[in-house]
């Protein structure tokens, strides 16, 4: 009996968090809506979240569209195939690898920090005196956080699509001989309007999941300096496979033929 | 002796997480205008007891009233309304180390209230000052003061919207003997400016008698006494004796795993 006692808590500890997360999602969303809105903090978080951000994702798409540009040349070349190079890079950097590696990056800065800043507030009780104050947590703290996701991590990622579609450039006129403005030219041909609004679609998605995992790990963190560490940790775990399982859904949604 | 009507009425109040019963059918009067200190030991359920009352726990069952209002299961606008009765101390003090000290104090002016931050700037000095700290404090951050001074500010925080209830959270703990002294003195003075009412958790018995005009024993779950402060030295209650005087042996038995 033992082990099946054991399971069904497990599976019933799985249905309440569920059902945590879905009723902290709407609570998040509900007061994001609603007025008072802090635009004061939301811009505070903004500036947080995308312009701070901007390093690291700068570079992550600029490396990474020189590998794929280098890679596809060394894959393509067998079959005398160069010319998709600038296609490749364009559609797969756009609709793919700036808001995956953009959404994964942010997850590790920002997801992580919100979780340990909302988990230190929960565990040093500033939470409990927010609401003494007479100030919703949700509103103050959540919402600001949830909107300035939404909003940056679009703006990210086209930064970082015309990075990654720079850094292939880079490679392919300096190390592989290409003609700029036939590369050019074939990078703008190929690229659709869908391909562009797709990966925007996908970073907005992504950012709301990262920062709702840092704000709902942190809300709920507890047990001092190892509840925090906790928190953090499951915050980039779980926006970090959330944005892999998004990404499959959003792309079947957006390019799936029948 | 204080005959006013009850400000906070709490009757058959249940508490548990899992399978601990942290509080055990608690019933519990504090009059308006009275100042009333909860005692007990660590983990007897003080802490839980306030911050079920203030609504940031919800009972499983019993019933909590302010003024009247039965505030047991209230939430939203209604149960925003409620608080704004209230002004806490919390244990830690729970200052927002993001902002700075009058941000702290005038916090619950601004976001709370609506109030303009130059005229919400001006109540925090007051405040600052009614605790004795001078101006250039509010310019600092929490982190920058001792923890003396975080009570100060936390305690010019709760009385900075005029609350007609005050809460505090063990006021005195991770306190010098003199420091603490000075916060109870602190404390009273709030309380008779504000002509308000109190509840005080504490397990330091020289805060509690300086602040309190009863006294209540929490154990096990439920209030075992409640006097007078004046009283409390020939309660009769074995568990109030061993309590007041510290004393390893008596009805109260620690948890400690001896080698």
């Amino acid at each position: 009996m033992e082990p099946l006692a054991t399971l069904g808590r497990i599976f019933i500890g799985f249905l309440a968090g569920t059902g945590r997360l879905a009723m902290f999602c709407g609570a998040a969303l509900g007061n994001a809506a609603m007025p008072p809105i802090y635009l004061r903090l939301i811009g505070r978080q903004m500036i947080s979240v995308g312009y701070y951000s901007l390093p690291v994702v700068g570079l992550t798409a600029v490396f990474t569209g020189m590998v794929l540009a280098l890679q596809s040349y060394t894959g393509f070349s067998r079959f005398n195939a160069e010319s998709a190079i600038a296609n490749v890079v364009g559609l797969s950097v756009t609709r793919e690898l700036a808001p995956v590696l953009a959404g994964l990056m942010v997850a590790g800065r920002v997801g992580a920090a919100m979780a340990a800043e909302i988990g230190t507030m929960r565990v040093t009780e500033q939470i409990d005196a927010l609401v003494t104050l007479s100030t919703n947590p949700f509103k103050y703290l959540v919402a600001p956080r949830v909107i300035a996701g939404l909003v940056m991590l679009p703006c990210l990622v086209f930064v970082a699509d015309i990075i990654g579609i720079f850094g292939g450039y880079i490679i392919a006129i300096g190390k592989l001989d290409f003609n700029p403005a036939t590369y050019l030219k074939n990078t703008f041909d190929a690229l659709e309007t869908i391909d562009v609004v797709s990966g925007l679609v996908k970073a907005a998605v992504f950012g709301f999941v990262i920062t709702l995992m840092g704000c709902y790990h942190g809300y709920h963190s507890r047990g001092g300096a190892e509840g925090v560490g906790t928190a953090t940790t499951n915050a980039v775990v779980s926006a970090s496979i959330l944005i892999l399982t998004f990404n499959y859904f959003i792309t079947e949604m957006f390019f799936a033929t029948k | 002796m204080n005959t006013k009507p009850a400000k906070i009425e709490v009757r058959g109040l249940y508490k548990s997480f899992g399978t601990k019963k942290v509080l055990n059918g608690i019933d519990l009067d504090v009059r308006q205008e009275e100042s009333l200190v909860v005692i007990g030991g660590s983990g007897s359920g003080k802490s839980v007891l306030i911050k079920t009352i203030l609504g940031l726990l919800r009972p499983d069952s019993g019933s909590i009233k302010i003024d009247g209002e039965e505030t047991a299961g209230m939430s939203g606008a209604t149960r925003e309304r409620v608080l704004r009765k209230f002004g806490m101390l919390f244990q830690g003090a729970a200052l927002f180390d993001s902002l700075k000290v009058w941000e702290n104090v005038a916090f619950g002016l601004i976001q709370g209230r609506g109030m303009e931050r130059k005229r919400a700037h001006q109540v925090a000095i007051e405040k600052l000052a009614a605790v004795g700290l001078g101006p250039e404090v509010g310019e600092l951050r929490p982190a920058e003061l001792s923890g003396g001074m975080q009570k100060r500010v936390a305690l010019a925080r709760a009385i900075a919207a005029e609350p007609e209830i005050l809460f505090f959270d063990e006021p005195t703990t991770g306190l010098d003997p003199i420091m603490a002294d000075v916060i109870n003195d602190l404390i009273v003075a709030s309380v008779r400016r504000l002509g308000g009412t109190a509840l005080s958790i504490t397990h330091d018995m020289a805060s509690a008698r300086k602040i309190s005009d009863r006294v209540a024993m929490i154990y096990s779950g439920k209030i075992i006494w409640v006097g007078p402060t004046a009283n409390i030295g020939r309660s009769g209650n074995d568990h109030v004796d061993q309590f007041i005087h510290g004393r390893a042996e008596g009805p109260i038995k620690m948890e400690v795993r001896r080698a």
